[in-house]
Parts: C-alpha cells; structure tokens; sequence
C-alpha cells in the first residue's frame, strides 16, 4: 500500500486520498466572450503527462485540497503543498516527499520547508 | 510461407517441426513509406492489414517501441462484445464483432474466438429498469439481446452467490448471445502475419521519439532508428497517446490510468459465459486452460507504470468472492496492468489530429480489445483517403468542441 503526504496530517493511506484533477487549468474569463475551442480546451484537453505531473488531490479525511507533484511513471510522490500557499514557498505545512517503496530515499527538489 | 492448416500440422509433426518459418519478416527500417503507423498492437496491425487489403497500399511502416502486442493487446482480459447503448457505439463495436466472427478464417490464424456469450448482472429493481432499457436500444440498434431473469442467470452460471446473505442479490442479466472471449496474443500475430504477407514491414524495438514537421505539417517520425518520411502517419499507441501528443505540440482529452487484470491457477470448468456485474464492479471468464480471467475497475491514480495498485487489488477479488463464493480460496497465478487512455466519454477519438497529416486512433479506455478488427478497418479507411469512414465520423476529435458527445460511460452504467 503506497502512503500520500497530506500537508495537514503528514502521512496517510492512498484510499483516503481522491485525485481531482491536473494543477494549473485557468478557467476561462468570462467578462469577455469565449470560443467553444477555447471551453473545450479548459473543459477536456488534459496535459496527461509522463513523468512528473502537477496534481489537485483532496484528502477526503481531512477535506483539504492540496497540489501533489508525482512521477507518473515510477508513482513516486515529489512534492505536497497545501493550495493556501504559494507553491515553492515552503509555507503549506509538511511539503515532504512520500512514496511506497523503500527506493523513495531521492527528495523532492526545491522542498522549503523551513 | 505456407499457410497454417490440420494437413501442414501433420506434415510438420512428421517431419520432426523443421519445416515451420517466422510468421513475420524482421525488414530494416526504410527512409520513407507512404503510410507509417506508430503502435503494433492490434489496432495499428489491423490498420496495417486493411491499408494493404481494402485499400491497396503496401508502401506501409508499423513501428513498434517494444515487442508486437506488449501493450494492451497483450494485458486485457479478451472479452469481445457489442452490448453497448448509443448507436453510434453500436454500429462500430457491432462491426468489430462481426469482423471477429470470420477473423479466424480471413487471417488463416486461429484466433480463438469463442462466442460464449456475456451476462451483466443488475442487483436492484433500479437496475432491472436500466438493463430493459439497455435490451431495448440495442435491439433497435440491430444488435442481439436479451433480458434474463434470476432463475435464467442461474441455469447460465449456477456457481453464482443466489444466497439470502449476498451484499447484491441477483435479480437478473442482460445477455448477449454472440459475445465472448478471444486470444488476445493471437489477434495480434494473425493481423502481423497477415499484413506482411501482403508486404506491410513490421519494425521491432523502434520508439517514435518526435515528427517531422515541415510547414506546419506531419512529414514523418523521427525515431531511435533514425528519420522516417511518410505522406500520412497514424498513431494507435493507447495510454501513451497524450505523450506522443505532446511531442507533435498539441493536447487531447485524455488520461492515462492502469487496469489491472487477473488471473487463476486452472480449474475444473465451472463458468461458461463472461459474467460482469457492475454493482461489483467485476467481470470473470473462464479460458480454455482453466483459469479465471478476472478483472474490475480503474486504478483511480493517473499512472504510465504497468503495474495496478493494492486497492483496487482487493476491491475486484473482494467483489469476485461476493458473487462466486467457491473462489474465495482459489490462487491467483498472476495479476498485471495496462495503461488505459480514457476519454471524457468512454468513447474512441478516430480522425485528423489538430497536425495535418497525423490521424488519431486512441481513446478507446478500457474497451480496445473488442474494437480491433473495426478501429482497424476503419483507421485503414481514413489514412488512405484522409477522410472519415461513415463508422469513424461521429468519434472525431472535434466532438468536444461542439459537444457532441457519444457517452458511453454513463449509459453502460460500469466504473470505468
């Protein structure tokens, strides 16, 4: 069983945890028109990457959402920073690397916890 | 080559099996083709087979990054059905349904199709209501069905959980007749063989590492073998279409996700047809050695690793025991993964990609397997003359945009 790291309850079980979709979609500004291309690119087109993905994941226990960067290939957790803080800023408690295997020893570049 | 046949069999037996040669040739990868299709598994072969055969074209490359039929092709659970609700879905699943029923005889390669039949269970009233309506759209569709009911799905597969203590009693099945279970290693080879008989060259261990783009259009692939020219490449590369995407500069609307895939130690026979029951979340058959091929839900985490996680792991056995008790103690012999390209609407993306001159056959999710014969037959149609097949229309990629969507995830009421 692999283990998540919630930015508010540190290590936890990968069942308590939701995938919510990929980090950095912007919604289209609806003060000015917009295309159904552009809708259906917010809407449908995902970047789907292989490698590292930025990702919104919710803690179902706790109810926090949170960006976790993954590698979607080896399934290593990188990085889990809580959304209320700037992410790189080593704000959002507990940004740590987490992952099943006893290979996960390689941290999270760029982790600022302080 | 000769062709496979009883007679060749007995010649060969008694010629102590020297006579046999590869089913395929081994051909150095060309500077250009006129076709180049990246993926062999089933659908780029069959692609490849119907160029050659419906179309005339020769001139025609599959490249493959690893072994033929080591994708997906290789790790699904074999089923090959057409139970599905719009017809749209109906018309081309049907088509891949029919294809298989000749397969076997068109290829001169035993692909051991099986017409065992299929039932989904449905566990409440409310399902029941679902399921008519399901019989129903497919009848009006032209495709075989029937609604069974507890004492029906219990002559049919009487090993099933029919006890006051089941989690989801059975109320009933819809069933499908023609349905059933096929090789999937052998669909795979029998399009190879096929396809280079008619002169296709089939190139191993060569990964597709960009394109080449010249005026804003697809001229080629670049490759770890080095440049190859094409007037048209089409890609059927499942899970790892978003990736290639990339590379040609564009999105789609995919996500990649393992399925896993189960499967016993051989027994006695004791189940005929393909059960599923969404409820559960499960579906199971039994092969021809004995062993139960299981399978269930997505792995929920997006995932290019070919692994499948532990949850899920318990959530398909533990939803199998549900509804066959007798197996609770039976071993697993293995369990793998494939990487699954899911689109929005559980539907196939076939067509022009967003690059001129670079067609799209992907998005076919969890269900790729049974739709070989016709993603192929279709694809074949729309990389020779660069427009859509009827079939193929209604699944181009521009269906999000005018949000036309053919929903099938919803209507088939399973997890995927």
């Amino acid at each position: 069983m692999q283990v998540y790291t919630c930015p508010f309850c540190g290590l936890r079980d990968e069942r308590e945890f939701f995938f919510a979709g990929e980090a950095g979609a912007a919604r289209p500004d609806t003060t000015g028109p917009v295309s159904d291309a552009e809708w259906a690119d917010y809407v449908h087109m995902r970047r789907n990457a292989l490698g590292r993905a930025r990702e919104v994941w919710m803690h179902l226990t706790c109810g926090e959402l949170f960006v976790m960067e993954r590698d979607t290939l080896s399934a290593r957790v990188l990085e889990s920073v809580a959304l209320r803080a700037e992410p790189g800023s080593g704000e959002g408690a507990g940004s740590a690397e987490a992952s099943g295997g006893p290979d996960s020893a390689s941290g999270p570049d760029g982790e600022g916890a302080p | 080559m000769g062709g496979y046949s009883a007679l060749r069999l007995l010649r060969e037996g008694l010629r102590d099996q020297r006579g046999w040669r590869p089913a395929w040739r081994s051909p150095k990868l060309r500077k250009a083709y006129d076709i180049v299709i990246v993926g062999g598994g089933g659908h780029g072969l069959a692609t490849a087979y119907y160029l050659a055969r419906n179309h005339g074209i020769t001139n025609v490359a599959v490249l493959e990054k690893g072994w033929l039929g080591g994708g997906n092709t290789g790790r699904n659970t074999t089923v090959i059905r057409s139970n599905y609700y719009y017809p749209e879905s109906c018309a081309l699943y049907d088509l891949s349904l029919r294809l298989y029923e000749g397969l076997s005889r068109e290829l001169n390669y035993n692909v051991m199709f099986s017409r065992r039949g299929m039932m989904i269970l449905h566990h409440s009233e409310h399902e029941r209501e679902i399921a008519a309506r399901t019989v129903n759209a497919m009848r009006l569709n032209g495709v075989d069905a029937e609604l069974l009911d507890r004492d029906e799905v219990r002559a049919r597969a009487p090993l099933l959980n029919f006890g006051e203590d089941a989690r989801h009693p059975i109320l009933g099945a819809v069933w499908q007749g023609r349905a059933g279970t096929g090789r999937h290693d052998a669909v795979a080879w029998g399009y190879a063989r096929a396809a280079d008989r008619l002169g296709v060259e089939i190139v191993q261990n060569c990964e597709v590492t960009g394109f080449i783009v010249e005026g804003g259009t697809c001229k080629g692939v670049e490759t770890s073998l080095g440049p190859v020219r094409a007037g048209r490449v089409g890609m059927a590369v499942a899970g790892h279409s978003s990736h290639l995407a990339a590379m040609a500069g564009f999105r789609l609307p995919l996500t990649s996700y393992a399925l896993q895939a189960f499967v016993s130690e051989p027994l006695k026979p004791m189940l005929d047809c393909v059960v599923a029951s969404p409820a559960h979340g499960v579906y199971i058959s039994q092969s021809d050695k004995g062993g139960l091929v299981m399978g269930g839900a997505l792995d929920r985490v997006p995932a290019y690793g070919q692994r499948g996680n532990l949850p899920v792991q318990e959530d398909v056995l533990g939803g199998l025991v549900d509804c066959f008790p007798a197996i609770a103690r039976v071993g697993l012999l293995r369990q793998w993964a494939g990487i699954v390209d899911v689109s929005p609407d559980s539907s196939p993306i076939l067509g022009p990609s967003p690059l001129p001159g670079l067609y799209l056959n992907c998005g076919w999710g969890t269900g790729g397997f049974k739709a070989i014969p016709a993603g192929g037959l279709v694809f074949a149609h729309i990389l020779a003359e660069g427009a859509h097949h009827p079939v193929s229309a209604p699944f181009d990629l521009t269906r999000f945009e005018r949000g036309r969507l053919i929903d099938e995830g919803a209507a088939s009421g399973i997890a995927h």
